[in-house]
């Protein structure tokens, strides 16, 4: 297989989650209209405190919003899959498990985007926010760098709804709040008990959260965000092949035992 | 060279502890551009025998070769030769017809055009209106769902096509298109196709199959044509095999106990 057909192996599940949701607009409409008002709230509960826990609060939840979006949107895939009987088919096809995974992974991130920016501008609008003095670019790059990390994470979740019935796809929801209990996205680590908090520095979601409140409150210069990027970067490089990885395992052991989800 | 060729292969599932030889030793050969039907009562191992050949499920013994090349360690060159259609149309409900194809089609790396046109002869040929194919699928019937799964089977071109129970549930109308279907594309002077069928009706194993294989509790028990099992048995149809064979292996099974 050459180039021209792994990309367009990849671009068949682009494709195919864009069609999904068309289809299913409204409800795109109803959840982003929830995750909108959940940022808000959380918002809100700074405003006593002032503009700047507002926008403590209000980072935490962006990020955390876009790197919860990329680590389930791969996971949902494979449940989607799975729930409509089609994962034998896409298995059986001639395409390379890495290009199946891109593709996941390609959808994740370009959904992801296109869905925090719908949520930020509202925000932005909503609490009048100035984002004057912050480092931009620098905050697009430790953005893109940690997703890097959420798309392995997303990946090694995905194990669950393709070896678990059903309910694979509510146990990534574990996860997920463990991540969220330990990286710091509304509070401080330090306010965490002492035997959790060695937890949180193996988090990569607690350097981005450090990091993009440094750029954005502090304006940090790229030279300070350096060491923090190059972090997440390797943390990133690792995670994607070790998810990859341990995706491929799972796939054998279902063969092995037959739990891929029968159709027919 | 063989179009399929497996030998002693075994399939066990473990069940609450309880162990299910789905497939139990079975070896047999598929010449090219053979129809070969699997016939068998419920549980007998047929759709665990064609998830073999599919490269679904990794065998616990034996061998599976398809074109010559073993479906465990040369899974990526079997998947490129072969294609399925199973009993249940699995496809995105949500999505049409149309964006169902579009994806599979990338998948086997057949383009947007070509994919197009051959899913509308595929389908026109199955008797199936065109404009139909940009509905969603959850509003087609059960037997136009069918007919999808059948173009995206046949629509890659594959070299073995691996259908398991394709006419299951389908009207007598919609049965006898999809068997035309198949008889034609085996009968097209280009055609380099190779099938394996399995069905619970006889009289399609009958008209479709050169050879037909008997199989019970994971265990081919007879193979050979229609024809030729017929006269074995001394039966007058298939149908009448089946019965007797199925009827004397229970009640050996039933007199173990
Ligand atoms: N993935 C699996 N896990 C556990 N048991 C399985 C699995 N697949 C098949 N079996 C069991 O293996 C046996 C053979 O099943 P199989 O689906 O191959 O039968 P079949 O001949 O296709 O039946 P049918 O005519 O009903 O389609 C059955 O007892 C079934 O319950
Ligand atoms: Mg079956």
């Amino acid at each position: 297989m050459n180039i021209r057909t792994h990309t367009y192996g990849s671009v068949a599940f682009v494709e195919r989650n864009f069609a999904l949701v068309r289809r299913y607009i409204g409800w795109e409409a109803v959840f982003l209209s929830y995750n909108v008002v959940n940022a808000l709230a959380i918002g809100l509960i700074g405003a006593r405190m002032g503009k700047e826990m507002v926008m403590y609060l209000v980072v935490g939840a962006m990020v955390w919003g876009f790197l919860s979006i990329l680590f389930h949107e791969i996971s949902e895939s494979i449940a989607w899959e799975r729930w409509e009987g089609t994962i034998e088919y896409t298995f059986m096809a001639p395409i390379s498990r890495f290009v199946h995974l891109i593709g996941n992974c390609l959808w994740a991130v370009v959904y992801g985007v296109v869905r925090s920016s719908l949520i930020l501008i509202i925000i932005v609008l909503f609490f009048g926010i100035s984002i004057k003095g912050a480092n931009l670019p620098g905050l697009l790059v430790v953005l893109v760098v940690s997703g890097l990390s959420f798309v392995g994470l997303g990946l090694i979740a995905a194990v669950l709804p393709l070896l678990s019935t059903e309910k694979g796809a509510y146990a990534t929801h574990i996860m997920e709040a463990g991540l969220l209990l330990i990286s710091g996205v509304y509070y401080e680590i330090d306010v965490l008990p002492v035997w959790i908090r060695p937890l949180s520095y193996l988090s990569p979601a607690t350097y981005t959260l450090r990091a993009m409140r440094a750029a954005l409150l502090d304006g940090a210069g790229f030279g300070e965000l350096m060491p923090v990027i190059l972090l997440l970067l390797v943390t990133g490089l690792l995670l994607v092949p070790v998810g990859m990885l341990v995706f491929s395992r799972a796939e054998y052991y279902a063969k092995k035992k037959g739990k891929l989800k029968r159709s027919g | 060279m063989e179009a399929v060729k497996c030998e002693g292969l075994v399939k066990t599932f473990g069940k609450n502890g309880r162990k299910i030889s789905a497939v139990n030793r079975i070896s047999f050969a598929v010449r090219r551009k053979e129809v070969f039907g699997i016939v068998g009562p419920n549980g007998s191992g047929k759709s665990t025998l064609i998830r073999i050949l599919s490269t679904l499920l990794i065998p616990d013994a034996g061998s599976a070769h398809v074109f010559g090349h073993d479906v465990v360690r040369e899974y990526g060159a079997v998947r490129r030769l072969i294609n399925r259609v199973s009993v249940d149309a699995a496809f995105f409900k949500g999505i049409s017809a149309w964006e169902n194809l579009r994806y599979a089609a990338r998948l086997y790396g057949l383009g947007k055009k070509d994919a197009k046109e051959r899913s509308l002869d595929i389908l026109g040929r199955l008797g199936f209106a065109e404009k139909r194919i940009y509905e969603p699928l959850e509003d087609l019937s059960r037997g136009m769902q069918q007919k999808v799964a059948i173009a995206r089977a046949f629509f890659t071109a594959p070299m073995l096509l691996l259908l398991d129970e394709p006419t299951t549930g389908l009207d007598p109308r919609s049965k006898l298109d999809v068997q035309n279907y198949i008889k034609d594309s085996m009968n097209g002077s280009a055609s380099d196709l190779t099938i394996i069928l399995t069905t619970h009706d006889m009289r399609e194993a009958e008209v479709l199959c050169d050879r037909v294989a008997i199989i019970i509790d994971g265990r081919f028990v007879t193979i050979g044509s229609p024809s030729q099992l017929r006269s074995m048995y001394g039966q007058p149809a298939l149908e009448d095999v089946f019965l007797d064979i199925t009827g004397r292996e229970w009640k050996e099974i039933e007199d173990e106990y």
